[in-house]
């Protein structure tokens, strides 16, 4: 085609779709440990750490993720100077993972919470009659069971990150669709590189629905 | 020796036990049975404390289970194994992950004690040959066989069975109650609740026939059923056998 698909631009895409590949990992695997926790919490006893629990759920996903991101770059940096007195300077990339991280897990805290709740009560009793801590039920016997019922939901939750990971363009990290847009304003032309970016997010998350398939097929052993 | 004391569970408004009184020997095969509803399964919860009672204690040869004194209650649950009508064996965990589970880490034995431990007792049962299937693959009267065996290898003075062969096909339900007679040879003390009733009457010691959350009648087994004295009994009874 055109001379704007060198392999220089090429390698530049990929670079940006290989962050976008990051950060999305990052968000799923940090979410998750976000999820973990807040879904203890949302399961708890305690009627404070049910509301703490509810009330980041509900924030996190009650508004728009490009304000989160637009909040953790140029609004925290700020709170920080009021507070300290001295200035901070956010990476794009981190702030990035932090909001992603931040959004994705409230969606997990619920998934997991309704996969915990999925798991037999008797397995609980069971555990109970056995002298079983709380602790190592949850870790041996209920978290396994709760994840193995829902892969597929989180699966979509990556793919939900992996597109979501295109808000933080907004703040200058070089991640796929910057990429795209970087290229296309210096070539005045923003249809292939824009094409490309979709082919890119296309491979990555079609890859990512046929890795999950075979995923649940290996788990469906103990069914 | 159980001693339960004045005890009595409501679920909402519905009266589950009405101030039961019942003593269990050492070494006693006690059959709880009755009509459905009647609280026998309650009843055999509240002793391992699966369910709170209202009021009333239950106590262990002396002691009393207090559920807030936790530290006291768990010692004192670890001595009785529970028997579920639905195995609830941990359906992520090989049979031989379910037995090693709790010994591993709960009485803190290595892996091989707790292996080896494990695989005495499925041998007993019968399914040593299973250990590393989960049991998704077994029949319903290998998972109960595998869960008696799993509660077994906690070494527990007292067994409580809640209806382990309800959820069977008829054809498996021998293999269970061949498997709990055994124990009973062995001296191990045991609560079963049961529509067993040649198994109540065979195996057991004492039958205590519940209706409505009280015990009506209360014999040992070839008198139970052989001369019921109380008319509910004899209602059930009749009902129960078909000839």
């Amino acid at each position: 085609m055109k001379d704007i698909f060198t392999q220089e631009n090429l390698l530049f895409m990929l670079k940006g779709a290989g962050w976008s590949l990051l950060l999305a990992i990052g968000g799923l695997v940090i979410g998750c440990v976000i999820g973990i926790v807040f879904a203890a919490g949302k399961l708890s006893r305690s009627r404070l750490l049910r509301w703490i629990a509810t009330v980041y759920v509900e924030i996190f996903r009650g508004t728009p993720m490009l304000l989160q991101v637009l909040f953790f770059y140029l609004g925290v940096p700020v709170l920080y100077q009021r507070i300290t007195g001295t200035r901070m300077a956010a990476n794009p990339y981190i702030v990035g993972l932090i909001a992603l991280s931040c959004n994705s897990g409230a969606y997990q805290t619920e998934l997991i919470r309704s996969g915990i709740q999925s798991v037999d009560r008797g397995q609980w009793e069971a555990g109970e009659t056995l002298g079983i801590s709380y602790r190592t039920m949850m870790q041996e016997i209920i978290l396994p069971q709760a994840f193995k019922l829902i892969i597929p939901p989180l699966v979509s939750e990556f793919i939900t990150l992996i597109k979501d990971s295109s808000l933080i363009s907004n703040i200058g990290a070089l991640e796929l669709l910057y990429s795209a847009q970087v290229l296309g304003k210096r070539y005045y032309d923003y249809l292939d590189p824009l094409i490309l970016a979709g082919i890119m997010y296309l491979c990555m998350t079609v890859f990512i629905s046929w890795l999950s398939r075979k995923v649940e097929r290996r788990m469906a052993v103990s069914d | 020796m159980i001693k339960v004391e004045h005890l009595n569970k409501s679920f909402g408004a519905l009266k589950a036990l009405k101030d039961i009184n019942l003593t269990i020997h050492d070494g006693e095969i006690v059959s709880l049975i009755g009509p459905s509803g009647s609280g026998k399964s309650t009843l055999c919860r509240c002793i391992h404390g699966l369910e709170k009672p209202e009021s009333g204690t239950i106590s262990l040869d002396g002691e009393v289970m207090d559920p807030k004194d936790k530290a006291n209650f768990e010692r004192l649950r670890k001595r009785m194994g529970f028997v579920f009508q639905h195995f609830n064996l941990f359906a992520n965990k090989t049979v031989i992950e379910n037995c090693n589970l709790a010994q591993i880490a709960v009485a803190g034995k290595t892996k091989e004690e707790a292996e080896k431990t494990s695989m005495d007792l499925l041998a007993r049962v019968g399914l040593d040959d299973k250990r590393d299937e989960y049991p998704s693959k077994l029949s319903g009267g290998q998972k109960q066989r595998v869960a008696i065996a799993r509660a077994l290898c906690m070494n527990p003075e007292i067994m409580l069975f809640d209806e382990p062969t309800s959820a069977l096909d008829p054809e498996m339900i021998k293999e269970v109650l061949d498997v709990m007679k055994r124990l009973g040879e062995q001296g191990m003390t045991m609560v079963v609740v049961t529509h067993e009733m040649g198994f109540a009457r065979k195996v057991g010691d004492r039958v205590v026939f519940l209706d409505g959350g009280e015990i009506v009648e209360e014999n040992n087994s070839e008198e139970f059923f052989s001369n019921p004295k109380s008319d509910r009994a004899r209602d059930f009874l009749s009902k129960v056998f078909y000839d």
